[in-house]
């Protein structure tokens, strides 16, 4: 007697049937997500209704009783909405500054220039890459040749820069400068000569220990009355200089961070297979710390971006200068307070969720894991 | 012994490099070789200093830079303006960034002495008042007992307003606020029941109101606020020529020379001290180190006080300020230039 009496003869394995309505699609996801339990779909009862009546008076504001057309705050007062008429006019102003209109396709080009170059640094598989990155590597010359003048260009001084180009300028100049001056510094942090130690750490603790704000009092105002009554540093480029080493001294300590989360089996296997310190960082240590660092980085980048607004202190006018400003101009005062306010967070919304999201695109690349 | 030696050549360095900054000559020369006044203005106070649809500055202030500017280099345009804070104004007058601040600055004495500048004049004659709700029953400043009060920090006004409520021995809240367009929205959001700040100002505030008729400024001006541009103490000849373009511009207006008639009457009239003024007698223009135009360029660039005032604050504007005391000593003023002879 054989043991397959015991069995069912199965031939073919029965069709699976699909789950249950209740746990598939947009119902499934409901219950499983949104209506739990009682607390879970109490929850969702209070987000809802908070929603509900945060979203459709926010849209009625900004659009549907919003004020397109007009002149000046007469065409705004009385309505219920935004009041959106001063973009027509006022919009080169948020974005170009003082610039002169006639140039103002100087910095178009700048920005234009900006997005291949920036492509060739960013995405590796880029076609063209080889060259492109030349390009990328020269591209501040360019820009700078753009903007400032030059090589037959008239030139335009910088206190003409302004509104949102001035904060683009300032941010990646900034970027730009202080990721190798924050790998310097966190190499020296760690470096075993006394000399380079001593000094890395003294700037960094100075640097991090004080206010940017007080940085950039001491970049404009004390600063004057110790150089010659002839030397003048631009003051642009004073504020460039203090918002640098400020993130840099910030871009260290994250990249330090870095540096320490690698195993020493790392180090001396490098320096078994015969690697100078150079060789090793830049080899070894240096692609792994950084990698690990990237949302520290990114962070400290996206802060940095937005502390160019503090131009405002000097005088300068970037977007939110422009912003206060048309709100004490008398043909809009006391009905643009909060328009200019969105507008301005708008443009530093789509540059900073873009930042964001290119670096965790990164860490995916990047990711070694094996997860 | 070394570090002492050290010590005392540093200090004598730094003496010698302060006691050089303030005594810099020739500033006309310097902006003449520049090409463009560096004047120094607010960030944007209406009315003042105000930028117009194709970001040009305008305003009651920068009028005056545009003035100075014809009058010394031959053209109103020539000017490089540079927004200044409350706080960085005066370093940067005082390190040369500026060649005149004509920026809504108060002439107190420490500011004049102390600080090592010279005021020039007085453009506008402003003081501190109150708006607050005609709900609130009270028609003057005195009666605000115990009034919860919007002030911006950091200013005059906070301290004229203390000083105002221990005088009359009234007690206050006060609700500070960093900017005056947050004070306004704080006042209007009823945060406090009467808001301060100069009176220039009050009034245009007033008719952003939803409803100015619930408002009321109260009739108090509780502070002195002579506003007036401002050099560097030590070059005499360019605070002269500062000056009395100023003047120049007021006394226009009582010898009704405007921005159209400037140039004709320039070609000589009956009276012998519109001639002076306007170059067709004497040499006034050659004393100051200037040509004899000077005056006519700078009544060109903007027409005379009363017409800056007018296009800039006057009633016909937003602000819709009164000339008040700001009108000449003829009509009940105290504008009252000194007699070009």
């Amino acid at each position: 007697m054989s043991d397959t009496a015991f069995h069912r003869r199965q031939a073919e394995m029965l069709p699976s049937r699909p789950a249950p309505a209740g746990q598939t699609g947009a119902v499934g996801w409901m219950r499983a997500n949104l209506f739990s339990s009682p607390f879970n779909i109490l929850l969702t009862l209070i987000s809802l209704f908070l929603l509900w009546s945060i979203i459709p008076p926010a849209f009625d504001w900004a659009f549907f009783d919003a004020e397109f057309v007009g002149t000046s705050r007469d065409d705004c007062v009385g309505g219920a909405g935004a009041c959106w008429a001063w973009i027509d006019q006022r919009i080169d102003q948020f974005v170009y500054g003082f610039y002169p209109a006639e140039s103002r396709w100087r910095v178009n080009l700048a920005v234009l220039l900006l997005i291949p170059a920036l492509a060739w640094v960013l995405i590796e598989k880029a076609p063209g890459a080889r060259y492109g990155r030349w390009f990328a590597l020269f591209y501040p010359v360019i820009a700078t040749l753009l903007l400032v003048g030059g090589l037959g260009l008239e030139e335009v001084t910088t206190d003409k820069f302004g509104g949102f180009m001035l904060n683009l300028v300032a941010g990646l100049a900034g970027i730009v400068l202080s990721l190798p001056i924050g790998i310097l510094l966190a190499l020296g942090r760690r470096s075993k000569l006394p000399v380079v130690r001593v000094v890395s750490v003294t700037f960094i603790e100075v640097i991090r220990g004080v206010p940017l704000i007080t940085l950039l009092f001491v970049a404009i105002v004390i600063l004057n009355l110790f150089l010659p009554q002839n030397v003048s540093l631009d003051q642009l480029a004073r504020v460039m200089i203090m918002v640098t080493l400020f993130a840099s001294a910030y871009i260290a300590e994250v990249i330090r961070g870095g540096l320490q989360a690698i195993p020493a089996g790392q180090y001396e296997a490098a320096q078994a297979m015969g690697l100078g310190y150079w060789k090793m960082m830049r080899l070894i240590i240096l692609p792994q710390a950084l990698k690990i660092s990237i949302p520290g980085i990114v962070n400290t980048f996206i802060g940095l971006f937005k502390d160019t607004t503090l131009v405002i202190i000097i005088g300068l006018f970037d977007i939110l200068g422009q912003a206060r400003l048309l709100q004490t101009n008398p043909e809009w005062i006391g009905e643009v307070d909060h328009e200019t306010y969105v507008l301005a967070s708008v443009f530093f919304f789509v540059i900073c969720f873009s930042m964001s999201r290119y670096s965790i695109g990164l860490e995916k690349r990047l990711d070694t894991s094996g997860r | 012994m070394a570090i002492r030696k050290f010590l005392s050549t540093a200090a004598l360095a730094g003496t010698v490099a302060f006691a050089g900054l303030p005594a810099q000559a020739a500033t006309l020369d310097d902006v003449k070789a520049a090409g463009e006044l560096k004047c120094g203005i607010n960030t944007g106070l209406p009315g003042f200093a105000e930028t117009d649809d194709s970001g040009n500055w305008r305003g009651f202030d920068v009028a005056y830079c545009r003035a100075l500017a014809a009058a010394v280099l031959g053209d109103p345009d020539k000017v490089k303006y540079v927004s200044l804070t409350g706080k960085n104004r005066f370093p940067a007058l005082q390190s040369g960034e500026v060649d005149i601040l004509s920026r809504n600055t108060t002439w107190t004495f420490s500011r004049d002495v102390d600080l090592g500048f010279t005021f020039i004049g007085v453009s506008y004659y402003d003081g501190q008042g109150f708006i607050g709700r005609k709900a609130l029953g009270v028609d003057s400043a005195t009666g605000l007992d115990g009034a919860s009060i919007c002030i911006q920090t950091g200013t005059t006004t906070e301290l004229n307003l203390a000083d105002f409520f221990r005088v009359n021995g009234i007690s206050y809240e006060p609700v500070p606020i960093e900017t005056n367009s947050e004070a306004r929205a704080a006042y209007e959001a009823e945060r406090c029941d009467v808001y301060t700040t100069d009176a220039s100002g009050l009034a245009a505030t007033r008719t952003t109101f939803d409803d100015p008729d619930m408002h009321m400024v109260f009739p108090e001006i509780i502070s002195k606020e002579p506003l007036g541009p401002l050099v560097r103490q030590g070059d005499d000849q360019w605070a002269d020529i500062a000056r009395w373009t100023l003047n120049a511009l007021i006394i226009a207006e009582e010898l009704g020379i405007t921005k159209m008639n400037a140039k004709s009457m320039a070609g000589g009239s009956d009276n012998p001290e519109v001639n002076r003024l306007l170059g067709s007698e004497g040499e006034l223009g050659a004393m100051l180190g200037l040509d004899g135009m000077w005056a006519v360029r700078a009544i060109e660039a903007e027409g005379n006080y009363a017409e800056i005032f007018d296009r800039y604050l006057g009633t016909s504007t937003k602000l819709g300020l009164a000339r008040g005391l700001n009108a000449l000593y003829k009509d009940g003023g105290i504008l009252y230039a000194p007699p070009f002879r």
